[in-house]
C-alpha cells in the first residue's frame, strides 16, 4: 500500500535519513524499531507531510505521491497520532474530533450532526461511553488517546502512524489499544507502530523494520519470530565509532573520592519512586533508561527544579530543594533541552558562560566586564569552542558548540556536582568525542558527575557506574565496565534485571 | 584565575576591528543597528519642523519645551523598559504616578515639607509596584491582568484621596515647583533629573548584574531558572523598580504643574509602551535598550511639537502616531531577519 524508497532527509548540519526504505502492507501492523536518534521521528514527519524529503519516492496504492503539508497528507488518508497529542484541551470531543473539517454549513457549526458523527465514531472504537460533549481537557489519558484515533478515523484514514501509543497508558488500557488496532486493521487499515517494548511489538507487530543511523537495516522481519538477539543487534551494530576517553584506573574496592552526592528514597508521583544512589566526586554515574523511565526526572529532582520527597545530600549536607540554592551550593545542571532550557540564544558566548556565576564577577552589583571576557574567553580556549569569539551571539554557534557553552557555565565557581542531560543531543560525531573528553576531564578534577543520556553506548562507554532505569525505578546498578549494550537494552526494553 | 590587568582595547573580535564599535558591548551590534533607524527618523522630523516653522521650531525654548514635555513620560518609560525586557508588561504607570501625586500633595503630608512630599511620592509609587510585582511573581497573576487590575485601583484610590479635586501645592513648599522653574544653562531643573534617570538606567542595565539578569529572565525565563536565578524574586523587583520610576515621574508632574491630581499621568502607560516598543524592545522580553526607548520617546514628542507648532488637528496627531507605531515595527521586523543566522 505504502512503498517508500531512499527517502532522504537533510537538515542543517545533521542527515537525518540517509537511505529508508519502508513498503507498509494493507491491513498490518507494521513496527518501526530503532534506538533514539536513529530517524524514527523524522521519517513519521515524512509520512505526515511535516517534511519533505531532499531524494527517495513515496507511493501509495501505486501512485507517486509528494505530500507538500499536513492537509495533503490527510487529503490522502495518512493520519498521525504523535507521542505528545495534539488535542486542544479547551474544546469538546466532538470538536477536537472534526477539528479543521467540521459540520458546518457558511461557517455555521451543526452541533447536533457534529455529536452524532462523533458518538458513531466513538462506538466503532468501542467507547460510547466517552460523551462528544465533554471537554477533553477532563479526559484521562487513555480517552484522550481515543479522541485522537477518532479523529484519525474522520479523516477516513487507511494509514494511521502511532508513535509510541503505548507511553502514556496504564497496562489494561494498553489492551484496549490492541483490540481497537486489531478492529482498524481488519477493515484493511494500515498502521505503523512505534514503540520501544518489543513485548507489544510481539504482541501487535505484523512484521519490523529497523532504522539506524537514519538508514534501513532490515525491512519487513516477521515480528512474531525474529529473536530478541537479531533485533537488538540489528539496532546497535554500528558503523560510527564512539572514541571515549579512557577511564582513570581506579583502585579496585578503594572509593576514588569523598561522596559528593547522597540520594535516599528520592520520589516523584508519576514520574520514579524510591530511588537511592551516591556519586563520588571524580566519579560519573550514567543513568540509562527509556524516554519515561525517569531518567531526566531524577535530575531535575536533586537539582530541585522539580518536587518530589526523599532526601538529597550534598557534600553531607542535606539540600533544602530548591535551584538557587543548589547553585549556590555546587551543582549545576545541563538540561536536555539546550535551546529553551539553557541558552540566551540572542545574548553572547560570554554572557551564557557567566550566567551561572554573576554574583562573582560583581562588587554590589557591579559587573566586573573585563574580567568576565577574560573568563569567558579563558573557558572558550579550553573548551576549544568555535569560532574562537566570546562576543558571537550563541545561536550563530554549532549544537555541539553550544553544548561546550552550557559546560563552560558550570566551570566556572566551585562545582562539587555536574547534571548532565543528554549533552550529545543534536551534536554531530567527531564533536562528540570532545564533549566526551570535556565531561571526563571534568570530573578528573574532582567533579561529581551524572549523566543522563537515551544512548546505551555513550552511558557505558562514558560513565563509571551505571544504574539501570525502567518505569521509574532502579533495576540494575553496576560497574560500566561488567555491561554490554545488549544485557542494558534487554533490560531497559524487557525489564530483564541481570 | 584571570588577568584584571589585561587591557580592554584587544577584546573585541580578532581581524574585525571595526572603529567605533562598543566595544565588547554584548548589544553592541543591536543596539547600532537598531538606533540608525530611529536617528534618521528624528533628524526627518527636525527638517520638518525646521522647514515648516523655521522661526518657532529651533529656538531654544521650544526645544526646551520639547525636553520638559518628555521628561516625566520618560522617567517613566525608563522602567517601562526594565519591565518590558525582563518579559512583563506594566499598564499601571499612569494610574501610580496619578496615585503618587495625590500623596505628596494631601494637605497631611505638604505640612511636612517639599522635601518629605518627594520622599512620599517615591515611596507610594515603588510600594504600589512592589505590590504588582509580589502579585505577579508570587500570586502567578499574568503581568497584564495584575497592572490593569492596578490602573483602574491606584486610580479609584487616587480619587478618593483627593475627593476628585485638584490639590495645590502650597506656597510654602514652592521647592518642588521650582524644580521646573529653576534653569540652570538654560534648562529646567527637571530635564536633569530626567537625563542622571536615563543615565542611571542604562548603567543599572548594561553594567550590572541585575540588568544582565533582566536579560536572562525576558529571553528565557527556563534557563534564567535553571542557572540558578531567583526568577521569582528578580520579576518582582522589575515592577517595584517600575513603581519607583513612577514615584519620579510623579514629583516631576507636580513640578510642571503646581499640582496633586487623579487625572494626571492619564494613558501614560500607552505612550510609555509604544515608545519602548518604537525603541526597538521586543514586547516578548530579553531584548532592548534605554537609549532605544528614549528615542522612541523623542520621536513621540517631536510630533506632538510640530503638530501644535503648525496649528494641526490633535486627531490627525493621534493617527500620525498610530502610523508611526505599526511603520517601526514592521522595519524592525525586517532588521531582525536580516540578522538572523
Amino acid at each position: 500500500m505504502l512503498v517508500m524508497r531512499g527517502i532522504v532527509k537533510q537538515f542543517p548540519g545533521v542527515r537525518a535519513l540517509d537511505g529508508v526504505d519502508l513498503d507498509v502492507r494493507a491491513g498490518e501492523v507494521h513496527c518501526l524499531l530503532g534506538q533514539n536518534g536513529a530517524g524514527k521521528s523524522t521519517l513519521i514527519k515524512v509520512m505526515a507531510g511535516v517534511h519533505q524529503p531532499d531524494e527517495g519516492t513515496v507511493e501509495f496504492n501505486g501512485q507517486r505521491v509528494r505530500p507538500s503539508g499536513p492537509n495533503d497528507a490527510i487529503k490522502l488518508g495518512f493520519a498521525t497520532i504523535y507521542q505528545e497529542l495534539d488535542l486542544v484541551d479547551g474544546l469538546s470531543v466532538t470538536d477536537n474530533i472534526f477539528l479543521g473539517h467540521e459540520h458546518a454549513r457558511l461557517g455555521f457549526v451543526n452541533r447536533a450532526a457534529g455529536n452524532r458523527a462523533a458518538r458513531q465514531v466513538l462506538e466503532r472504537l468501542g467507547h460510547p461511553e466517552i460523551r462528544p460533549t465533554t471537554e477533553v481537557g477532563r479526559l484521562s489519558p487513555a480517552a484522550k488517546q481515543v479522541v485522537s484515533m477518532a479523529r484519525a478515523l474522520s479523516h477516513d484514514a487507511r494509514l494511521i502512524i502511532m508513535d509510541e501509543p503505548s507511553a502514556a497508558l496504564a497496562h489494561d488500557e494498553v489492551a484496549n489499544l490492541f483490540r481497537i488496532i486489531r478492529e482498524l486493521t481488519s477493515q484493511g487499515v494500515a498502521v505503523v507502530y512505534i514503540s520501544h517494548r518489543l513485548e507489544e511489538i510481539r504482541e501487535i507487530g505484523d512484521r519490523v523494520t529497523v532504522l539506524k543511523d537514519g538508514r534501513t537495516v532490515a525491512v519487513g522481519l516477521p515480528a512474531r519470530d525474529t529473536p530478541t538477539s537479531q533485533i537488538v543487534s540489528l539496532m546497535t551494530g554500528r558503523n560510527v565509532e564512539y572514541v571515549f576517553p579512557p577511564r582513570p584506573e581506579a583502585p579496585a574496592g578503594g572509593p576514588p573520592g569523598e561522596e559528593v552526592l547522597r540520594v535516599e528514597g528520592l520520589t516523584s508521583p508519576g514520574a520514579f519512586r524510591d530511588v537511592s544512589f551516591a556519586v563520588r566526586a571524580g566519579e560519573i554515574v550514567g543513568l540509562a533508561g527509556l524516554v519515561g523511565s525517569g531518567r531526566s526526572e531524577i535530575l531535575e529532582a536533586v537539582y530541585g527544579a522539580r518536587p518530589s520527597s526523599g532526601r538529597v545530600v550534598l557534600s553531607g549536607k542535606q539540600v533544602r530543594k530548591s535551584v538557587v540554592g543548589n547553585v549556590r551550593r555546587g551543582m549545576g545542571l545541563a538540561p536536555e533541552e539546550r535551546k529553551a532550557q539553557a541558552l540566551l540564544l540572542d545574548q553572547s558566548v560570554t554572557a551564557n558562560i557567566t550566567l551561572g556565576s554573576l554574583p562573582g564577577f560583581a562588587k554590589f552589583g557591579w559587573l566586573d566586564r573585563t574580567r568576565e571576557r577574560a573568563e569567558a574567553e579563558r573557558l572558550a580556549k579550553a573548551l576549544d569552542i568555535r569560532p574562537p569569539d566570546p562576543e558571537r551571539p550563541v545561536k550563530t554557534l554549532s549544537g555541539g558548540n553550544q553544548q561546550k557553552a552550557v559546560l563552560a557555565r558550570w566551570l566556572l565557581g566551585s562545582r562539587k556536582l555536574l547534571l548532565l542531560d543528554e549533552p550529545t543531543r543534536g551534536v554531530d560525531v567527531g564533536a562528540r568525542a570532545e564533549l566526551y573528553a570535556v565531561i571526563r576531564d571534568l570530573a578528573d578534577r574532582g567533579i561529581g558527575v551524572l549523566l543522563v543520556s537515551s544512548e546505551v553506548p555513550e552511558v557505558l562507554g562514558l560513565a563509571d557506574r551505571v544504574l539501570v532505569l525502567r518505569e521509574g525505578s532502579v533495576i540494575h546498578e553496576g560497574d560500566a565496565r561488567e555491561l554490554d549494550e545488549h544485557l542494558v537494552l534487554d533490560m531497559i526494553m524487557n525489564g530483564r534485571a541481570a | 584565575m584571570s588577568d584584571p590587568t589585561k587591557p580592554r582595547s584587544d577584546t573585541g573580535p580578532p581581524g574585525i576591528a571595526l572603529p567605533g564599535r562598543a566595544g565588547g558591548n554584548p548589544l553592541g551590534r543591536l543596539t547600532e543597528a537598531g538606533h540608525m533607524g530611529l536617528l534618521v527618523a528624528i533628524a526627518l522630523l527636525v527638517v520638518v519642523g525646521l522647514v515648516t516653522k523655521p522661526a518657532a521650531f529651533a529656538t531654544t525654548s521650544n526645544l526646551v519645551s520639547i525636553l520638559s514635555l518628555a521628561a516625566t513620560i520618560g522617567v517613566i518609560t525608563v522602567g517601562a523598559t526594565f519591565v518590558i525586557i525582563g518579559g512583563g508588561i506594566d499598564l499601571s504607570v499612569g494610574a501610580i504616578m496619578a496615585l503618587a501625586s495625590v500623596w505628596a500633595t494631601t494637605v497631611a503630608t505638604q505640612e511636612f515639607g517639599p522635601v518629605v512630599m518627594a520622599i512620599c511620592a517615591i515611596l507610594v509609587g515603588t510600594g504600589t509596584g512592589l505590590v504588582n510585582g509580589l502579585l505577579i511573581a508570587y500570586g502567578r497573576l499574568v503581568p497584564f491582568i495584575a497592572t490593569l487590575a492596578m490602573l483602574v485601583a491606584a486610580r479609584g484610590l487616587a480619587q478618593r484621596m483627593s475627593d476628585r479635586k485638584t490639590q495645590l501645592i502650597q506656597p510654602e513648599n514652592s521647592a518642588i515647583v521650582e524644580l521646573s522653574t529653576t534653569r540652570v544653562l538654560g534648562v529646567p531643573l527637571l530635564v536633569y533629573i530626567f537625563a542622571l534617570v536615563v543615565a542611571l538606567g542604562w548603567v543599572l542595565l548594561n553594567r550590572t548584574t541585575f540588568g544582565r539578569r533582566t536579560y536572562a529572565v525576558g529571553g528565557n525565563p527556563e534557563a534564567a531558572r535553571l542557572a540558578g536565578i531567583d526568577v521569582r524574586r528578580h520579576t518582582m523587583l522589575l515592577y517595584a523598580l517600575s513603581g519607583l520610576c513612577c514615584g519620579i515621574a510623579a514629583v516631576l508632574i507636580m513640578a510642571r504643574t503646581t499640582t496633586g491630581s487623579s487625572t494626571h499621568g492619564d494613558l501614560y502607560e500607552l505612550d510609555a509602551i509604544a515608545a519602548v516598543i518604537i525603541g526597538g524592545t521586543l514586547l516578548t522580553g530579553g531584548r532592548g535598550t534605554i537609549i532605544g526607548s528614549i528615542l522612541g520617546l523623542l520621536i513621540f514628542t517631536l510630533i506632538t511639537n510640530l503638530f501644535i507648532l503648525n496649528g494641526l488637528n490633535t486627531s490627525d496627531q493621534l493617527i500620525a502616531k498610530g502610523l508611526i507605531i505599526v511603520v517601526a515595527v514592521l522595519l524592525q521586523r525586517r532588521n531582525l531577519k536580516e540578522r538572523a543566522p
